[in-house]
């Protein structure tokens, strides 16, 4: 009788270990598309690394700077978008006055996608973020590091004319703006090179400027340490940290809505890692007997 | 951004079908969808690198940009201030830029490919030059004091141990034996749970990446989720 029911067992785990990687696809994608029409709500834990940037933001007083670099192009945008709303939002109800710039081409695209959205954001369709009174977009400079290592000179001379070509000089958001030692607060939101690795290096480790980051979660386990050394006063990684500081700085979207999404596909992810190792390790060991 | 079956918001959804439509199976409309992101992305970066580092960076900044066409933004270059003024402008150092980057093309023909050495010589002294001390500073030492720790807490122990045993076991002056053996071995499962950790994470991004593109089909193009 045991034998019967040891025959079924392998013959189902191997069938099981035979299994057509499209039905694993094919799982993992329903998994990813019934939450979206699910009205859930799920709990987000905060991290201690994402709560640090909260309390950054918190410390800043009304009309303070802060420069928000875009270092991520569209493919990054599902885990960066979210953080770069929430934290933009998070500065146009304080009064912060934000800097926007980007060591990727395609950066300060990405903010004017967000501040567009904040625009049609309902809390904001009263009093919309205006130009030059609430945030300025310096664009895109080439030079990578180099950048960062000019800004710590000299920001206007780096980006002598804003993203419209108007000069950065004749801006009101720039005006006693010199170099990093008058910014109040960098975020960084970085999906590689040239990322949040070359802000430590040169603006914080060089220039002593206070940086947080947003990155994407590929990126996150190399930035982690800057964390704990205190180079970093704070991080966000991926759609988790987007949840998170979301979460925190009370503005809801798409970092939450995607989180169950991808609780969902991790579920079935796990799930099949498990029963692959339990059916590979029954079949192995009734093998060698 | 449009909401809807607009043109551009259709025209992204089959490409983005077509390009997951690989999981199934190598087919015409995935290879037509590659083609197309392998052309579009070169043409946009031939773009882009003119209009942003060539023209900005060398052409304005030399005045050439005025010699060929005339150009609102730029009043006077570097070549202007030079043979119109006679004096030295310090732009005009960008023409060796200019060369260096001539030079570094050179490796599109057999015969000249050794010029390009030169500026790649120039390029990994200037970097080292640059990274030599601030990667000391930043990943060295700066890492090195935060594990200088007080071994107060369940953390701080790990930190410290996990250090330790993950540099014992790159150290290989001595057979990897006895306690040393036994350290590198720690170091070995604190490797494993990095890289655990690494590709956890990297899945954790390649689904959100995948959450991105359905919400676009579903949200943006469809309508169906709000």
């Amino acid at each position: 009788m045991n034998d019967l029911i040891w025959v079924a067992i392998k013959f189902m785990f191997e069938k099981l270990l035979r299994i057509d990687r499209r039905i694993i696809f094919l799982f993992v994608l329903i998994a990813l598309i019934v939450p979206l029409f699910l009205n859930i709500s799920q709990h987000i834990a905060i991290s201690p690394e994402v709560r640090d940037i909260y309390d950054s933001l918190r410390k800043l007083q009304p009309g303070s700077r802060v420069l928000l670099a875009f270092d991520y192009d569209p493919p990054s945008a599902p885990e960066l978008q979210p953080m770069a709303v929430a934290v933009m939002k998070y500065c146009f109800k304080h009064n912060l006055k934000v800097i926007i710039m980007g060591l990727w081409p395609q950066g300060p695209l990405q903010a004017n996608l967000a501040i567009e959205s904040i625009k049609r954001d309902k809390e904001f369709k009263d009093n919309p973020p205006i130009y030059d009174k609430d945030y300025v977009n310096l664009g895109y400079m080439t030079g990578n590091e180099l950048v960062i290592q000019g800004m710590g000179t000299d920001i206007q001379r780096t980006f002598p004319r804003d993203y419209l070509g108007n000069p950065t000089s004749s801006l009101s958001v720039m005006k006693g703006i010199t170099n990093f030692s008058n910014i109040d607060f960098i975020f960084n939101l970085s999906a590689g090179y040239p990322g949040t690795v070359e802000w430590v290096l040169f603006a914080v480790d060089r220039f002593h400027a206070k940086l947080s980051a947003g990155n994407t979660a590929v990126q996150a386990p190399q930035v982690y340490p800057y964390v704990h050394s205190g180079q970093l006063s704070g991080l966000a990684g991926g759609l988790k940290g987007a949840a998170e500081l979301e979460k925190l700085l009370g503005f809801y979207g798409k970092g939450t809505k995607f989180m169950l999404s991808q609780s969902f596909a991790h579920i079935v992810v796990i799930f099949f890692i498990i029963v692959g190792n339990v059916a590979y390790f029954a079949t192995r060991g009734k093998k060698k007997k | 951004m449009e909401f809807g079956f607009t043109f551009s918001n259709t025209l992204a959804a089959i490409l983005t079908i077509g390009i997951i439509s690989f999981l199934w199976r190598d087919n015409p409309l995935y290879k037509l969808c590659e083609a197309l992101f392998v052309g579009v992305s070169a043409g946009y970066w031939f773009v882009s690198l003119y209009y942003q580092n060539l023209l900005p960076q060398l052409f304005d900044k030399l005045g050439l940009t005025l010699i060929i066409t005339p150009h609102a933004d730029v009043k006077e270059g570097a070549l202007q201030v030079l043979f119109k003024q006679g004096r030295f402008d310090e732009r005009i150092l960008y023409i060796f830029a200019g060369i260096l980057g001539i030079m570094m093309l050179m490796r599109l023909f057999p015969n000249l490919g050794w010029v390009s050495r030169w500026p790649l010589a120039f390029i990994v002294g200037t970097t080292s030059g640059l990274y030599f001390t601030t990667y000391f500073q930043s990943n060295a030492m700066a890492q090195l004091k935060s594990t200088i720790i007080p071994l107060n807490s369940i953390n701080n122990i790990v930190i410290v141990v996990g250090t330790v045993c993950g540099l014992i076991y790159f150290y290989f002056s001595k057979e990897h034996k006895g306690v040393l053996g036994g350290a590198a071995k720690v170091g070995t499962w604190f490797l494993m749970v990095t890289f655990g950790a690494s590709f956890g994470y990297t899945v954790m991004s390649r689904m959100s990446l995948l959450i991105g593109r359905i919400d676009f089909i579903f949200s943006t193009w469809l309508g169906l989720v709000k």
